[in-house]
């Protein structure tokens, strides 16, 4: 099996990258207008395009927005079939990401069910942030 | 913009469609342009404008031995041809140029000549979607869908109507890859590709290829064929990632280009005899019919259903069977315009009566980007 395919992190996602290795999920706020956080990373407010930004550490906590369950082969997975997920973080942006630690089914993946972040190491310099139900 | 004065007077799809392993990307788009060509009773030395994606315009020119001097290579994915014939119709209006050819080839499912479908590991996409394990577009075109499901309380079910529809009307056309009548129980047992997304709810994979070729309105009634006029265009773009559309619901370039089309037209939806909205995958109608303002949120899976777009309907959509049936080679766009074309020229094999006036509506990417064009066969 090729080894999964990972993140290259660039001078502007590279705070995210670290977090996720530190056992942090990052994000980051303007603080010019209105505070809203706001993701994927970049070093300027998507709202008002002010480059005074601040990262910070989200709570890690979510709801199951959407998601689909892949049937297809990807040989770097291989773990088919799998759920590809949005997460609706606490602090409003969403993200993709897998949910673990439970049934890939459509009856373990109700939408709006509360996940939380776990982090795997997937090398020494990429932990992939994943989601698990809450309660878990 | 100003009020367009310009109309398409050649189009026309390649000579085969389906599987054309015998033919190279390249050597589909010169096929459609030829074909174009042929239609419009022009030689490659009458065209001085010339648009494509998938390759460079450069390519395409030096293939057809064309010195253009007005070139578009913009690419968002399979609605780039809709934004083409926006930006031709802008360059035709400006003097850019006089006559201006557009084309598609695409080997999608023989790969002859064709690159890979690749993303860079440090592109957005490549960080924060791409670990994740999505392949395709299946299994990213889809991924808003189960909170549509949810937010209108609707099911596979609805999706696969969709699909059982564009059947209907892929039936009556002879070059459409299926035509067998399918019911809602077939695609629901279809293979599974990324639940909730069966086989039939997603678009073919084929080889093809389409060429549009555009002029001033003054000039368009010397040609051949019926003219038909370009009466409003839209485009727009949301994101690259569709993780990161603002609402899993709907479409924020649908709706902007779509209301751009509108407003440039100077028409209302009642107006609209004839409608192609870009189906790559079952949803897709359904997020264009209520982001384009035809149904409510919510309520397209009903107006589907009751059978509002089948054959018969009052609003034909998809007639020649859409991507889910008659062909998708990858960028879909350049099959909608021909098809708006056929029906505004009155030859099209499912022809609507007395049809005046058709929009073809794209997306590109996974919800990245959208084009809207209104035509019409009645000079503005």
């Amino acid at each position: 099996m090729p080894p999964r395919m990972l993140p290259e992190p660039t001078p502007e996602t590279r705070h995210f990258w670290d977090g996720c290795r530190e056992g942090e999920l990052r994000l980051q706020r303007c603080t010019d207008c209105d505070g809203e956080a706001y993701f994927p990373p970049r070093p300027f407010c998507p709202k008002c395009g002010s480059r005074k930004v601040e990262v910070f550490k989200a709570s890690g906590k979510g709801v199951l927005w959407s998601y689909v369950i892949n049937h297809r082969p990807r040989p770097d997975m291989g773990t088919e079939p799998y759920a590809i997920a949005v997460v609706k973080l606490q602090e409003g942006p969403k993200m993709m990401t897998n949910i673990v630690g439970c049934p890939q089914t459509p009856e373990a993946l109700p939408l709006d069910m509360a996940v939380k972040v776990k982090f795997e190491k997937q090398s020494d310099d990429i932990s992939l942030p994943f989601f698990e139900p809450a309660g878990a | 913009m100003k009020r367009k004065s310009v109309a398409v007077v050649g189009a026309a799809e390649t000579t085969k469609m389906g599987k054309i392993p015998d033919q190279s990307v390249i050597g589909l788009h010169a096929d459609a342009a030829l074909n174009a060509m042929a239609d419009a009773g022009l030689k490659p030395s009458d065209i001085d404008g010339v648009a494509t994606a998938g390759i460079s315009p450069v390519e395409l020119a030096h293939y057809l031995g064309i010195t253009p001097t007005y070139a578009d290579g913009t690419s968002v994915g399979g609605c780039s041809f809709m934004l083409h014939v926006r930006h031709a119709a802008a360059a035709i209006n400006e003097g850019l140029a006089k006559t201006i050819l557009i084309t598609h080839g695409e080997s999608g499912r023989s790969r002859v000549g064709a690159g890979g479908f690749g993303r860079s590991a440090s592109s957005l996409m490549g960080q924060f979607e791409m670990p994740y394990g999505v392949t395709s577009p299946p299994t990213m075109f889809t991924v808003p869908v189960l909170r549509y499901l949810k937010t209108y309380g609707l099911t596979e079910e609805d999706l696969a109507w969709v699909a059982v529809i564009q059947r209907e009307w892929a039936a009556k056309n002879p070059r459409a890859s299926f035509k067998d009548p399918i019911t809602v129980d077939n695609v629901l047992n279809s293979p599974m590709i990324a639940w909730p997304f069966r086989m039939l709810m997603c678009c073919l994979v084929t080889d093809g290829g389409g060429a549009l070729i555009l002029t001033s309105a003054d000039r368009a009634k010397d040609f051949p064929a019926k003219p038909v006029y370009i009466l409003g265009t839209g485009e727009s773009v949301e994101t690259p990632m569709v993780s990161q559309m603002a609402d899993f619901t709907s479409s924020k370039a649908f709706r902007v280009s779509g209301k751009k089309a509108f407003e440039e037209a100077g028409i209302k939806l009642a107006d609209v005899d004839h409608l192609m909205i870009y189906d790559a995958f079952a949803h897709l109608p359904l997020y264009g019919l209520e982001d384009l303002g035809f149904c409510k949120p919510g309520e397209a899976a009903a107006f589907v259903r009751e059978r509002n777009t089948a054959p018969g309907g009052k609003l034909p959509l998809n007639t020649n069977g859409g991507g889910l049936s008659y062909m998708h080679s990858g960028m879909y766009g350049m099959y909608a315009l021909q098809e708006s074309v056929r029906q505004m020229r009155g030859i099209a094999p499912a022809q609507v009566p007395n049809a005046k006036i058709s929009i073809a509506h794209g997306v590109g990417g996974m919800f990245a980007a959208s084009g809207t064009i209104v035509f019409s066969n009645e000079a503005p």
